[in-house]
């Protein structure tokens, strides 16, 4: 290596091994987040049925008033590699709800485990109306539409350790920081909660709170904490239901590459073993 | 050096490396090749409404509805004890595609009969769900296109159609719910 | 364009179809039995990724377009609806995203391999330009392509650049109405993005076609620079180059499976996971990004000069700096094609290469303070190493010596290795 390219490595080197931890990006002024270790994570990350299951209660029992999650089949609750609720539960869950049909006689029907799942207001001015002029976002892909993403250079850290939690991380803090009152000096408006992860008001109240849900069994704690991440980890299944599937194919994808490109090399060996090049 | 030669000079040790990454090639395309495919056969949603529910209980004695399975029309009609025993009386050589109304219906529940509404003619929709559509000559469905006349039973008496209307796989999960697919 | 085949048909279904199209024949020369240089190394392997990354993009494209829907009721759906419910929906639209990506990370390889080795000039001008308008196509592709999921990003993305149009003086506002086919970007721009985004890689394989071509007139080029003397200098491309770039392509596979079964969203942005929103603008409006060097250099005139105001000096400066590769070959005129054989111009091609790669990282950060400054210190660079740099060091530089052929520079490089064997004390190799 020419002693250019030595000097140049050496200062990029010493540069990325200067920073200590990750720098996160912390939305406005808020304070750091604390990232949280999901099961999700990493090359061999898998969902918690059993989180799934409590996360859906949470989100049927307390957000689904407000937020839909319209791009969610009443059927994906019961495929593998998510809650895997039992099929004849979700039937039944279904036909709870109401699917508008201009073509029936009476405006609508009862969901089947096919339909998407019904918007709780008919329109988004509804929505806004009883919300306090606020848009409650649909819940979907929510979890992919936030993201604690490190600045330069510590993007590549990401990329190295494959970090796609960032919006998990984004919704675990915001819904474990809300205030009872804001900072001296920080006005908020009259329908905001202050929250000290974002550094502002927002304008949905924090919606959880200890002993609100009450889990089978188990043995959980009925904390706020727990209430978030088990919510959170539900979100996350709701924006990438193929997350498990997905990981293993990659796991053996990268398997199967790492041995070809051996071979192929192999093979590049032999064949130019009597060229001198 | 002198391993080198060796090892080029002896076919079965580079053949084998050779026979080796190629056939690991071949089973990585065929691997990589294989989802390419697979995306065009239906998906998820088509998939999950391959079978519905029908709900029968609103279905009153000698009314007709027309469901919706894999976007094509089902009739359902709840028979009277008269077509029943219509159907159950029509001797085999009458019939333009045999078939005797027990094999159209399932055991215990005879008064249900569901079939695909489409004319095995060519492919319109009969007409006879509704109580002031034409019926044809055997009281059962009319197709308009080219004039085939079904009976009772759902069975192909008269007209350019080859065969019965279609009875669909389907099964009752309880008296008043059927699962059709 | 030289014959160099050797293919002699004795089966007589070959050899009559030989007589009335060639292809087999033409496949031989030039991709089998071609003479290549023996000594290029492994900057040259990425030509051939290219070509494969292209088919992916244009395999899983096609793919894609079976399912997607370009209206903006319907678009940000059908993305879902293709991630949640096509089979293997999500690895396939996983791959063309990040596809994307590592196009342009081995586009940029392959450019900088070529600004580094001299590449761009005589005889291969024609071979650089014909490069010069992929890279361009590349860029129109990607930005149409990353409008379809009509995402803020996507949305707004789209907003800024078509509004680069309206800078042209006098005839401007009616181009910018004329692309989007409406006041604003709308159904009208979504539906004809996707029509051309859809067109646009056929138009880049018919260059890239043009490209190899225009390659196969003089050959290769080498890590000397030293043009091809004699049959001693090249190896038929089949199996030797065949299989090396074939290994190349598996390893490049690794991080391009690695990003699509791990890190799917990583390269892109949050924001293009909430659904266009008119009345609402991001915080940060961020291209993708291999856009975003152009996008600093777009940033960094913020100031007007005589009559061409900031916005328009913008857009004069950041299609320049691509046009401006164009006319590389004369504005280089130095005999010396390979960096190798440079001393002088090495320091400043690093130079350039991090100064890349800094507006890089600045066209991600806001237009504020010192990030404008670098800005407009790295787009001065950029401008000088074509404008300045390069045309000076052509008169002044003496360079090294260079071989006389590439035979005699391998053997020349295995004698030093030697020579240095003996010299650390390791055993004779003979």
């Amino acid at each position: 290596m020419s002693k250019m390219k030595k000097i140049f490595s050496a200062l990029a080197l010493s540069v990325l091994l200067a920073i200590p931890a990750p720098t996160l990006a912390a939305p406005a002024s808020g304070k750091a987040p604390e990232l949280q270790k999901w099961s999700f994570a990493g090359i061999f990350g898998t969902y918690d049925t059993n989180q799934l299951q409590r996360g859906f209660q949470i989100f049927q029992e307390v957000c689904s008033t407000c937020h839909g999650a319209s791009l969610i089949a009443f059927r994906n609750l019961t495929e593998a590699g998510g809650p895997e609720f039992p099929e004849s539960q979700i039937k039944q869950l279904a036909s709870e709800y109401y699917i508008i049909d201009p073509e029936l006689e009476e405006g609508e029907r009862p969901a089947i485990l096919a339909d998407q799942w019904p918007n709780p207001f008919a329109t988004e001015r509804e929505a806004r109306e009883v919300n306090g002029g606020a848009l409650p976002p649909d819940f979907s892909v929510l979890a992919k539409a936030r993201n604690l993403a490190k600045k330069f250079p510590m993007n590549f850290y990401d990329m190295a350790t494959a970090y796609q939690e960032g919006g998990a991380d984004f919704i675990y803090n915001l819904l474990v920081n809300y205030e009872d009152e804001p900072p001296h000096g920080v006005e908020i408006a009259d329908n905001q909660q202050y929250n000290s992860f974002l550094g502002r008001g927002i304008a949905m109240m924090s919606p959880l709170m200890e002993e609100l849900v009450e889990y089978d069994g188990d043995g959980v704690p009925l904390t706020v904490e727990q209430y978030a991440k088990d919510v959170t980890a539900f979100m996350y299944w709701m924006a990438d239901p193929h997350l498990v599937s997905r990981k293993t194919i990659g796991l053996n994808v990268l398997i199967f590459l790492s041995v070809f490109a051996l071979l192929m090399y192999l093979v590049k060996r032999r064949i130019w073993a009597g060229v001198k090049h | 050096m002198t391993l080198a030669t060796n090892v080029k000079n002896d076919p079965t040790r580079r053949d084998f490396l050779y026979v080796t990454t190629a056939a690991v090639g071949a089973v990585g395309a065929a691997a990589a090749v294989w989802p390419l495919i697979d995306q065009m056969n239906p998906d998820a949603t088509v998939k999950a409404l391959a079978v519905i529910e029908a709900d029968l209980s609103a279905i009153e004695v000698g009314q007709s509805v027309t469901f919706k399975w894999r976007g094509q029309p089902i009739f359902i009609r709840h028979r009277t004890a008269a077509e029943i025993e219509t159907a159950k009386a029509v001797p085999l050589e009458d019939m333009i595609d045999p078939q005797t109304d027990a094999e159209r219906v399932i055991a215990g529940h005879e008064q249900w009969l569901v079939m695909v509404g489409i004319c095995t003619h060519l492919g319109c929709v009969p007409l006879g769900q509704k109580p002031d559509d034409l019926k044809g000559d055997f009281n059962g469905w009319f197709c308009p296109c080219h004039g085939s006349h079904y009976d009772s039973a759902g069975r192909i008496r008269k007209g350019p159609a080859p065969k019965n209307l279609l009875v669909p796989p389907y099964e009752f999960m309880s008296d008043t719910l059927v699962k059709i697919g | 364009m030289s014959s160099h085949s050797n293919y002699n048909p004795t089966n007589p279904v070959e050899k009559w179809f030989d007589e009335r199209l060639p292809l087999i024949r033409f496949s031989k020369e030039h991709l089998m039995d071609f003479p290549t240089p023996k000594n290029i190394n492994y900057w040259w392997t990425m030509g051939a990724v290219l070509a494969i990354v292209l088919v992916v993009q244009i395999v899983t494209g096609i793919i894609l377009a079976m399912h997607y829907v370009p209206n903006i009721e319907m678009a940000f759906d059908s993305v879902e609806h293709i991630r949640r419910n096509v089979n293997y929906g999500r690895i396939i639209q996983g791959t063309h995203a990040v596809g994307a990506s590592m196009f342009f990370f081995a586009v940029y390889i392959h450019m900088f391999r070529g600004l580094y080795y001299g590449s761009y000039k005589a005889p291969r001008e024609i071979l650089w330009i014909l490069g010069v308008i992929i890279f361009l196509l590349m860029m129109a592709t990607s930005f149409l392509g990353y409008t379809l999921p009509w995402g803020q990003m996507s949305y707004w993305g789209a907003t800024v650049i078509t509004n680069v149009f309206s800078a042209i003086p006098l005839v401007g506002t009616p181009i910018l109405e004329f692309l989007r086919g409406g006041f604003v970007v709308d159904n009208p721009t979504l539906n004809r993005f996707f029509s051309l985004h859809y067109l646009l890689p056929f138009i880049i394989a018919a260059v890239v076609a043009l490209h190899i071509w225009a390659l196969h007139v003089p050959g290769n080029g080498n890590p000397t620079g030293v043009e091809v003397k004699s049959n001693a200098d090249t190896i038929p491309f089949h199996p030797y180059y065949t299989m090396k770039d074939l290994f190349v392509i598996v390893v490049f596979f690794i991080p391009f499976a690695w990003f699509v079964f791990f890190a799917p969203d990583i390269l892109g942005h949050a924001d293009n996971y909430i659904r266009a929103n008119p009345f609402v603008t991001p915080a940060h409006i961020v291209p993708e990004w291999y856009l975003l060097p152009f996008y600093a250099m777009l940033r960094a005139v913020d100031f007007d000069v005589l009559f061409i105001n900031a916005k328009l000096g913008g857009v004069i400066v950041m299609f320049g700096s691509i046009l401006i590769l164009m006319v590389l070959p004369w504005l280089d005129k130095s005999k010396t094609r390979s960096g190798n054989y440079r001393p002088m111009f090495k320091p400043f091609f690093w130079l350039f290469v991090l100064n890349f790669l800094m507006l890089m990282y600045l066209g991600a950060q806001v237009a504020e303070g010192i990030y404008v400054i670098l800005s407009k210190v790295g787009t001065a660079y950029y401008f000088g190493y074509f404008l300045i740099v390069l045309p000076i060091l052509a008169r002044i530089e003496t360079p090294k010596p260079l071989p006389n052929s590439i035979s005699e520079s391998i053997l020349d490089k295995h004698e030093a290795k030697a020579a240095k064997k003996i010299q650390i004390g390791g055993e004779g190799n003979e």
